[in-house]
C-alpha cells in the first residue's frame, strides 16, 4: 500500500500561479486551516477558489485571501470572514471577483464535477439574478435552470481521521462540502487531523475512499471559534 | 410581557406540528425553538449538514466539530445524524423540510421574497436561503412589519428577489397575513393594533376576512 502522507510542500509542489482550487469547510469547520497557511506562505497569485464561504479572518481561505491570492471566489456566504464582511460598499481590501451561487446549487455543481455528469436541472434561482445569462428548459412542465459543473486543479479538504491510504472519516458537521470536492479535482490533499495505520479506520466509517486522495497533510487542528 | 420579536417567534411556535422537519433562519427565526410547546416534538435541521440540532439550549461544552449554520458552536439532540451539503440540500430541494422560517427584506403580493441583497450595500451571499424557500413545503416569514416605518410588505418587491412565489406566511408584531391567489390576507391581528394601522403600515393591499381572529398581546 502506497504511503500518502507527505508534506504539504511535497503535496502542493504542482500548484501554480492561476490554479483552480476547491477548499472545503463551512465556517471553518472542515477546513484544512493548516494547509491554507501553508499555501498562503507560497504565496501564487491569480488562483481561482472555489469553497462555500470566505472561511475566517485569515484563516482557510481567508489566509488566501488576506494575501492577495484570490482572483476569483466562487462561493455562497462570504460574511462569516468580517474581513470580507466588515468592509464598506466600494471598499477595496481584497481585489476579488465574488461569484454568488446559492449553496445547494454550488455543491451540486460541484458533484456534478465530480461525478461524470454534463450538468443537472434545478429550479432554484429562477426568476431571480441566478438565472441571468444561463439558459432554461422546460421538461414535463416545469422550468428549471441549466446549471454546469464545477472542477478544479486541486481539491483542499480536511479529515478529521485519515488512514495512509487516504480512506476519510469526517467528525460531525466538518463533512459538509469536503466529500463533493473529493470527487472533484485532478489532485486531492487531505488536511489531516489524525493519521492512523491502514485497516485502523473501520471501512463502515469511511465516508471518502482512499482512492480519491493523492496527498495527506498532517497538522490540522481543531478549529476553535 | 415579550418583546415584539419574541411576540412573533411564539406566534409561529404555534404554526410547528409534531412530526415537522424544520429550519430555522439565523437571527429572530431561531427565537421560534424557545417557544415551541411542551408536546410538539418537531426535528430541526442545520443546513450545513445534520438533523436534530437542539436549538434554544445554552452551549456548556463547545465542540470545535459542531457549528450551526451560522458558523456558532451548536449542540445535538439524541436521534440526531450528521450528512455532507450535497445530501442536505438534496433533503432541502427534494421537498423532505417541512417548514423553513425565514427574515425578509421584503414580501408581496404574490409571495415573491427578497431577502439577501441591497443594491449599493455590501452584499455577502444568499447561503441557502433561495434552496430553502424553494425547495421546503411552507415557508413563513419571521419579521418587523415595517424597516424604521419603510414598507416591506409590497405590492411588488422592487429588491432583488430570492425567490418568486415561495412565500406562504407572514408574521409580525402587528399580526398574521397568509399568501394566498386572492392576495394577502390578514388571518390574525395583534390587540394593540387596529386594522386601519395594519394597512397603513402595508403597501400591498390586505383582504380582511370576516373571521378575522384578534390575539392577545403575548
Amino acid at each position: 500500500m502506497v504511503n500518502k502522507v507527505k508534506t504539504a510542500q511535497e503535496a502542493l509542489e504542482n500548484l501554480r500561479e492561476g490554479a483552480v482550487i476547491m477548499v472545503g469547510g463551512f465556517a471553518g469547520a472542515g477546513s484544512p486551516n493548516a494547509l491554507c497557511a501553508i499555501l498562503a506562505e507560497m504565496g501564487y497569485r491569480n488562483l481561482t477558489v472555489i469553497s462555500c464561504d470566505a472561511g475566517r479572518a485569515g484563516v482557510g481561505v481567508g489566509a488566501l485571501l488576506r494575501r492577495g491570492m484570490v482572483k476569483t471566489l466562487y462561493a455562497s456566504h462570504v460574511g462569516v470572514n468580517t474581513e470580507v464582511a466588515g468592509r464598506k460598499p466600494g471598499d477595496v481590501v481584497y481585489d476579488v471577483e465574488y461569484q454568488l451561487i446559492p449553496q445547494g446549487t454550488l455543491v451540486e455543481r460541484i458533484r456534478a464535477g465530480g461525478t461524470g455528469l454534463g450538468g443537472f436541472l434545478t429550479p432554484v434561482g429562477l426568476g431571480t439574478v441566478v438565472e441571468e445569462g444561463k439558459p432554461t428548459l422546460e421538461l414535463d412542465g416545469r422550468t428549471y435552470l441549466v446549471e454546469r459543473p464545477l472542477r478544479a486543479d486541486f481539491a483542499l479538504i480536511r479529515g478529521s481521521v485519515v488512514d495512509r491510504s487516504g480512506n476519510v472519516f469526517y467528525n460531525m458537521s466538518t463533512r459538509n462540502f469536503n466529500p463533493a470536492m473529493a470527487l472533484a479535482a485532478d489532485h486531492v490533499i487531505v488536511g489531516a487531523e489524525k493519521v492512523v495505520e491502514v485497516g485502523e479506520l473501520d471501512p463502515n466509517h469511511v465516508m471518502t475512499p482512499g482512492i480519491l486522495v493523492e496527498s495527506i497533510v498532517e497538522g490540522e487542528e481543531p478549529c476553535w471559534i | 410581557m415579550l418583546d415584539m420579536k419574541e411576540r412573533i417567534a411564539c406566534r409561529i411556535a404555534k404554526e410547528l406540528k409534531s412530526g415537522d422537519v424544520v429550519n430555522l433562519g439565523i437571527g429572530l427565526p431561531v427565537k421560534v425553538a424557545y417557544f415551541l410547546p411542551e408536546n410538539v416534538e418537531v426535528t430541526f435541521e442545520s443546513e450545513n449538514g445534520f438533523l436534530g440540532i437542539a436549538t434554544g439550549s445554552a452551549i456548556t461544552n463547545p465542540n470545535p466539530d459542531l457549528l450551526d449554520a451560522g458558523g456558532q458552536y451548536s449542540a445535538i439532540q439524541p436521534g440526531a445524524c450528521f450528512f455532507d451539503s450535497a445530501e442536505s440540500f438534496g433533503l432541502i430541494r427534494g421537498g423532505h423540510i417541512d417548514i423553513t422560517v425565514l427574515g425578509a427584506m421584503q414580501v408581496d403580493a404574490q409571495g415573491n421574497l427578497a431577502n439577501w441583497a441591497v443594491p449599493g450595500k455590501l452584499v455577502v451571499g444568499m447561503g441557502g436561503a433561495m434552496d430553502l424557500v424553494t425547495g421546503a413545503r411552507k415557508v413563513i416569514i419571521a419579521m418587523l412589519h415595517t424597516n424604521k416605518g419603510a414598507y416591506k410588505i409590497m405590492k411588488q418587491c422592487t429588491l432583488p428577489l430570492t425567490a418568486v412565489s415561495v412565500v406562504d406566511t407572514i408574521v409580525t408584531e402587528m399580526g398574521v397575513i397568509r399568501v394566498t391567489e386572492r392576495g394577502l390576507v390578514l388571518t390574525e391581528r395583534f390587540k394593540d393594533y387596529t386594522v386601519e394601522q395594519i394597512q397603513a403600515a402595508t403597501e400591498a393591499e390586505l383582504i380582511i376576512p370576516t373571521d378575522l381572529k384578534v390575539l392577545e398581546t403575548p
